[in-house]
């Protein structure tokens, strides 16, 4: 990269441990603002508790972890405060299932960021008519089905219009079907320009909006390559392998 | 055999079981909300990572429910008023009585209930920005508190029929009323029969609310 832009996410150096098993090995990486970054890697790789490191809902042993220039790791810092404005999508949905689609959107805009109801209601009706489920306002999440669930837990996290967004593998649990309608609305939000950093294993979206791709394998990052220079040439063995494996059919 | 009964003495003492039974309401009532609210605190300190909260939390709950119901009840009536240098009355050492003990019984039940949520769930309220506090009050609690109340309400019907037991201090309950009124008009087998068949009565009638209560849970999961 010629010019360094802002970088968003800082990983430094980050390791953690499970009792004496090591699931994260040095990893040092970055996203700049308005990044696209894919990470992927084969199960069990620590992609995921990576992820889930960079909003502090795993916490590391050692190393640093930057989210905007705050430390993550920092017990000083105001966790809550932080996740606050990371938005978070998790493979599984975790949308609230005793409250209504509205309310699952709005709860967090009143309770954390201090919105007024009438506020709220605005911003949650703008973000369901951006992913369409505009007409499912009234409903149960256990009435929709999962694309819908998760299309409408993307629209959750931006309604606290997140400075970046953290993707944990959001089309495993989908119908293959299903899988497109979630992509399609990540397509769109990486091309508005928002930073994100995504754990995925569908290369078609990595390659058609990532800038960058992380490839992981037993808690190292393997890879850190461009997009062209991954899928064109990826230098390791491992990802050669992983790729092989993932694109011959 | 039922000739030699008098059930008519049972209508003539109607208004004296009535309050007797209100007693009876009264108490299961506070000791099933005061119970079901402490003991909540009660199981959010048993989980608590904060080890000698969550040790205290513990010990009270172990130590009511390995003591009979009965003994805890005398325990409060007879031994607080040393304590303290003041009676305390029959009936505001049963409300206190039955609150603190039933609090451990529903401490296991909201514990289990709020073991019963996904992680996930957790992590999703975190990342939104939700402090514990919110985390527990508007996604772990609530649905908790629903997938529980089948429990919760059966617990309530054990309750209920245990209430019977401040009989032994005198505090006047339904049992309590009917067996004055049995010595009043020298019938207490009538009397007896007629608090069990209340007794039974409502408690049959409420586990089949819960019966109820259980399908509707289980088609909205």
């Amino acid at each position: 990269m010629s010019e360094m832009p802002e970088a968003m996410i800082k990983i430094n150096n980050v390791s953690k441990w499970y009792g004496d098993f090591k699931v994260l090995t040095d990893c040092t990486t970055s996203v700049a603002k308005g990044e696209v970054i894919v990470v992927c890697g084969p199960s069990g790789s620590g992609k995921s508790t990576l992820i889930k490191c960079v909003n502090g809902l795993e916490a590391f042993q050692q190393g640093d972890i930057t989210v905007k220039g705050i430390s993550v790791g920092d017990p000083k810092t105001n966790l809550p405060k932080l996740r606050a404005h990371v938005g978070m999508v998790f493979q599984h949905f975790e949308l609230f299932p005793h409250m209504t689609i509205t309310d699952n959107l709005s709860i967090a805009q009143i309770k954390v960021l201090g919105r007024s109801k009438d506020e709220a209601h605005a911003k949650t009706m703008k973000l369901l008519d951006r992913v369409g489920l505009k007409a499912h306002a009234h409903k149960h999440p256990g009435q929709l089905s999962g694309g819908q669930q998760q299309r409408v837990a993307i629209a959750r996290a931006l309604c606290m219009d997140p400075i970046c967004m953290l993707f944990d593998e959001p089309t495993s649990a989908l119908d293959p079907e299903m899988v497109n309608e979630v992509l399609d609305v990540m397509v769109q939000l990486a091309k508005e320009g928002m930073t994100m950093m995504c754990v995925t294993h569908e290369m078609g979206f990595a390659r058609k909006v990532s800038n960058r791709v992380i490839f992981m394998d037993n808690g190292n990052i393997v890879e850190d390559a461009t997009k062209d220079d991954f899928f064109g040439t990826p230098r390791s063995e491992r990802a050669q392998q992983f790729l092989s494996k993932i694109l011959s059919h | 055999m039922f000739s030699t009964f008098d059930f008519s003495v049972i209508v003539a003492s109607l208004p004296f079981i009535w309050s007797g039974l209100q007693f009876t309401f009264k108490l299961t009532f506070v000791a099933m909300t005061g119970g079901i609210i402490i003991g909540t605190f009660l199981a959010l300190a048993r989980l608590s990572s904060i080890g000698p909260l969550a040790a205290a939390a513990s010990w009270y709950v172990n130590i009511m429910r390995s003591i009979p119901l009965v003994m805890v009840i005398l325990w409060f009536y007879l031994v607080i008023p040393l304590i303290t240098g003041k009676p305390m009355g029959a009936e505001t050492s049963a409300l206190v009585t039955f609150t603190a003990f039933e609090a451990a019984f529903f401490c296991e039940i909201m514990r289990a209930g709020i073991q019963g949520i996904p992680k996930g769930q957790v992590a999703a309220g975190q990342a939104m920005g939700f402090t514990y506090s919110q985390v527990m009050r508007f996604v772990v609690l609530p649905q908790a508190f629903r997938n529980m109340l089948p429990v919760l309400l059966t617990q309530t019907i054990v309750l209920f029929q245990d209430t019977s037991l401040v009989y032994a201090i005198g505090a006047k309950d339904m049992l309590k009323a009917a067996e004055v009124a049995g010595k009043n008009y020298n019938r207490p087998v009538e009397m007896i029969i007629f608090v069990a068949i209340v007794y039974f009565s409502l408690s049959f009638a409420l586990s089949y609310v819960v019966k109820r209560l259980q399908k509707r849970i289980a088609i909205k999961r």
